[in-house]
C-alpha cells in the first residue's frame, strides 16, 4: 500500500502490469533462448497453445493436471502467508502418493469406493502432513532454516518412495516396479469427457477454502501476522511455535492430498522412479499471483497447458520439457526485478 | 561380513568419499565465506550444476582439465554475479532469487545438453593423477588418499589458507563485520556492498569448480541435474560448521562416504537398491540437525540486504 492515494483505476492498472509484464519478460527471454537454439519461438508458443487448450482433448489433459498443482498451490499459499518456506513438497507429494497407491487397491473390492478414495486421501494427507514435522519442529524451536531441512526431507522422501514401492508396496504381477494398480472403476469420478475426473472439483474447493481461511477467519490471520512478523506475534501472545507446525502440518498435507488425487484420479498405480518434480515449479506461480487464491486457479491453470502443449512440443518441435523450467526461472527471476522497480517507484512518489 | 573390512572394500570407500566429497568441499567453503558476510546463497546448487555443465564443455573441446575447471569456476562465477547484481547492490530477496537461479540453471543446462550431447554422450579421458611419492605406498590409504587431480590436494589447502584469512587478514575481518554488524563496517569506511559481491562472487567460484570436479572427475561427463541436492547439503555443511573451515571439511567427508557407500558395497557384492543408500546423506543430514540444532549459528544479518541507514 502506498502512503499517496492512487486513484483506484491507475491502482488496477498497476497491478495488471505488476503480474502480467513478469509473464511476457519470461516468454520473450525464453523465446530468444529459443532462437539462439534454431528453433522458432512463435511455432513453439503457438504449438503449446493450440495443443494445450484448444483442443478437447489437450484442455482435458490440462484441466486435469491442474488438480494436483492447485492442490500444491493451496499448501503453498498457507505457507507463505504465514512465512514459512515449505519447499519439501516434491517429497511429500511422491511419499502420500505411493500410500494412497498401496491403501486404495488393497482395501477396493471390500469397502464402498467413495470410502475406499476418501481414506486414501485422508491418509495421504496425514503422510503429507507427517513428512513436514522434524523441519516444523526444528524451526518453531530451534529456528533452524526450514528451506534447507524441507528440502533435505525432500530428497529423502523421494528416496524413500522409491525404496517403498521397490521392496514393499510391489506388485508381483509385473516385471517393472510399481504399486498394484486400483481398476478403473474404482478411481475418481469421471466428469464431462473421459479424462477430467473429480480431482479438479476437490483441488478448486481447496484453493478457495484456503483463501477464505487465509483471509476471513481468526486462524488464518494469526498465521499472516506470524508470517508479516514474528517477533510482534510473539509479543502479541501468539503460539508462534505451534503455529508453525500447525502451517507445515496444513500446507504439507494439502501436498500429500495431491499426491492421493493424482493416484487415485488419473494414474492408478505409482512407477518405481516416478517424480514429476512438481513443487519448486508451483512456487513461482503462487508468488505471481501474491499468493491470492482466485489469481492462483487462473495462472495454474495457464501453467498446465504450457506444460500439457510443452510435452507434446517436445515430440513434435523437438525442444525438450526442461524449456518449461527455463521459462518458470526466468519468471520468478522477472517477477523479483518487476517487483523491485515497483517497489522504488512506490518509494521515489512517497518522499 | 569380513568383505566389509577388505582391503578393496575400504579402498573403494575411501577413495569414492574423497572422490565424493571434494564438491562438497569446494561448494561448502564457498558457502561459508557467502555465510560470514551476511548473504544466504540458496543458489548454490544451481551454480554447481551451471559449473559442471560450463567444466565438461571446457575440458570437451580444450582437452585439457585445468581450463575444464577453469571453465566450470567462471560458470559458477556467472550466475554468482547475477546474484550479487541482484541481491547484493538492488537488495532483493535473496531466496527468491536463489531458487529462481538454481531452476533456470537446471533447466538452462539440461536443454543446452540436449542439443549439444544427448545423441552422444561423449565422455573425458581417464583423470591425470597426480600420486604423492611415499604417502601412496600405504595399504588401503596410499591408494584411497594419495593418488588424485592435483586439483584436489589444492581443494585441502583452501582449508587451512581460509582459515588464516579468517583469523588473522583484514579480509576476513571485513567479512566477519559485514555478516554481523555492517553498519560498523560502514562506518569504518569499508563498503559493505563490495565486501559482500566478493564474498558472493568467490562463492560462485568455488561452487563451480566443485561442479566441474564433479562432472569431469566424478563422472567423466555431464549429466542433467547431476548435482541432485550436494548443493543443498553443502548449504548444511557451511551452516552447520559455525564459520570454521576444518569442520567443513570433516562434514564433507562424512558425507563423501555416505554417497560413496553404493559403489563400494558393489565391490563387495552387496546388493541393495540404490535408493536406500542414496537415502543416507540426507538422512544423516537431518540427524545432524537434529542433535545439533542449537549449536548450528549464523550471523544476525544473515539473508538481510544492507539498506545504510535502516534499522
Amino acid at each position: 500500500m502506498s502512503a499517496v492515494a492512487e486513484s483506484p483505476r491507475a491502482a488496477w492498472l498497476g497491478a495488471t502490469a505488476r503480474i502480467l509484464l513478469p509473464v511476457l519478460l519470461a516468454l520473450v527471454a525464453g523465446g530468444l533462448i529459443l532462437l539462439i537454439l534454431g528453433k522458432d519461438p512463435l511455432e513453439y508458443y503457438g504449438f503449446v497453445v493450440q495443443r494445450g487448450l484448444l483442443t478437447w482433448a489437450g484442455l482435458q489433459e490440462s484441466i486435469t493436471r491442474s488438480a494436483p498443482l492447485l492442490l500444491i498451490a493451496a499448501g503453498l499459499i498457507i505457507a507463505f502467508r504465514a512465512g514459512i518456506w515449505n519447499l519439501g513438497v516434491d517429497g511429500q507429494f511422491l511419499l502420500s502418493a505411493v500410500a494412497a497407491s498401496a491403501l486404495a487397491p488393497a482395501l477396493a473390492g471390500s469397502l464402498p469406493d467413495w470410502l475406499v478414495l476418501l481414506l486414501s486421501c485422508l491418509l495421504a494427507f496425514a503422510v503429507g502432513a507427517l513428512w513436514s514435522v522434524i523441519p516444523a519442529i526444528l524451526k518453531a524451536r530451534y529456528g533452524i532454516n526450514e528451506i534447507i531441512t524441507s528440502l533435505m526431507m525432500s530428497f529423502l522422501g523421494i528416496s524413500f518412495a522409491n525404496v517403498l514401492v521397490k521392496l514393499a508396496f510391489r506388485d508381483p504381477a509385473t516385471t517393472v516396479p510399481q504399486t498394484v494398480t486400483l481398476p478403473v472403476e474404482d478411481r475418481l469420478l469421471r466428469l464431462f469427457g473421459n479424462t477430467i475426473n473429480l480431482g479438479i472439483v476437490i483441488a478448486l474447493a481447496a484453493v478457495v477454502l484456503v483463501h477464505l481461511m487465509m483471509t476471513r477467519t481468526a486462524f488464518g490471520l494469526k498465521l499472516q501476522v506470524v508470517g508479516a512478523n514474528p517477533r510482534a506475534a510473539l509479543h502479541a501472545g501468539l503460539p508462534v511455535g505451534r503455529l508453525t507446525i500447525a502451517t507445515f502440518a496444513l500446507s504439507a498435507g494439502f501436498a500429500g492430498l495431491a499426491g492421493a488425487v493424482e493416484v487415485v484420479g488419473v494414474l492408478g498405480t505409482i512407477r518405481a522412479d516416478w517424480n514429476p518434480a512438481y513443487g519448486l515449479l508451483v512456487v513461482p506461480l503462487v508468488f505471481l499471483a501474491r499468493f491470492n487464491g482466485w489469481a492462483v486457479i487462473a495462472f495454474v491453470f495457464a501453467f498446465a497447458v504450457l506444460q500439457i502443449g510443452g510435452e507434446s512440443a517436445a515430440r513434435r518441435i523437438g525442444v525438450p520439457h526442461f524449456y518449461v523450467l527455463v521459462l518458470v526461472g526466468l519468471l520468478l527471476l522477472f517477477l523479483a526485478v518487476v517487483e523491485y522497480l515497483d517497489h522504488l517507484r512506490r518509494q521515489r512518489r512517497g518522499q | 561380513m569380513d568383505a566389509f573390512l577388505s582391503e578393496a572394500f575400504l579402498t573403494a570407500l575411501l577413495y569414492g568419499a574423497m572422490t565424493a566429497g571434494v564438491p562438497l568441499l569446494l561448494a561448502g567453503l564457498g558457502e561459508q565465506i557467502s555465510e560470514k558476510a551476511g548473504v544466504l546463497n540458496i543458489g548454490l546448487e544451481g551454480m554447481m550444476l551451471l559449473g559442471a555443465y560450463a567444466g565438461f564443455v571446457a575440458a570437451y573441446y580444450s582437452g585439457s582439465f585445468w581450463l575444464g575447471f577453469l571453465g566450470g569456476g567462471l560458470g559458477g562465477l556467472a550466475l554468482a554475479a547475477l546474484m550479487a547484481l541482484l541481491c547484493v547492490r538492488l537488495g532483493m530477496n535473496q531466496i527468491v532469487i536463489g531458487i529462481a537461479l538454481t531452476i533456470g540453471a537446471e533447466g538452462l543446462t539440461a536443454l543446452l545438453h540436449h542439443f549439444q550431447f544427448a545423441r552422444s554422450y561423449p565422455r573425458l579421458d581417464e583423470v591425470p593423477v597426480l600420486a604423492l611419492p611415499g604417502l601412496e605406498e600405504i595399504p588401503v590409504l596410499g591408494p584411497a588418499l594419495f593418488r588424485h587431480h592435483a586439483l584436489v590436494y589444492l581443494a585441502v589447502l583452501l582449508v587451512p589458507l581460509l582459515a588464516w584469512l579468517y583469523r588473522r587478514s583484514a579480509i576476513g575481518l571485513n567479512l566477519e563485520a559485514a555478516g554481523n554488524k555492517p553498519g560498523a563496517l560502514d562506518a569504518a569506511g569499508v563498503s559493505v556492498t563490495r565486501t559482500r559481491v566478493s564474498a558472493v562472487l568467490a562463492t560462485g567460484f568455488l561452487a563451480g569448480l566443485g561442479g566441474a570436479y564433479m562432472a569431469n572427475v566424478g563422472a567423466g561427463l555431464f549429466v542433467p541435474f547431476m548435482t541432485g541436492g550436494d548443493g543443498f547439503i553443502a548449504i548444511v555443511l557451511a551452516m552447520l560448521a559455525r564459520g570454521r573451515p576444518v569442520w567443513v571439511i570433516f562434514g564433507a567427508l562424512l558425507f563423501g562416504i555416505s554417497l560413496a557407500l553404493t559403489t563400494a558395497l558393489q565391490v563387495t557384492g552387496v546388493n541393495v537398491p540404490t535408493d536406500v543408500v542414496q537415502m543416507l546423506p540426507f538422512a544423516m543430514v537431518i540427524l545432524v540437525l537434529v542433535i545439533f540444532a542449537r549449536h548450528s549459528v549464523l550471523p544476525p544479518a544473515l539473508g538481510l540486504p544492507y539498506v545504510r541507514g535502516d534499522r
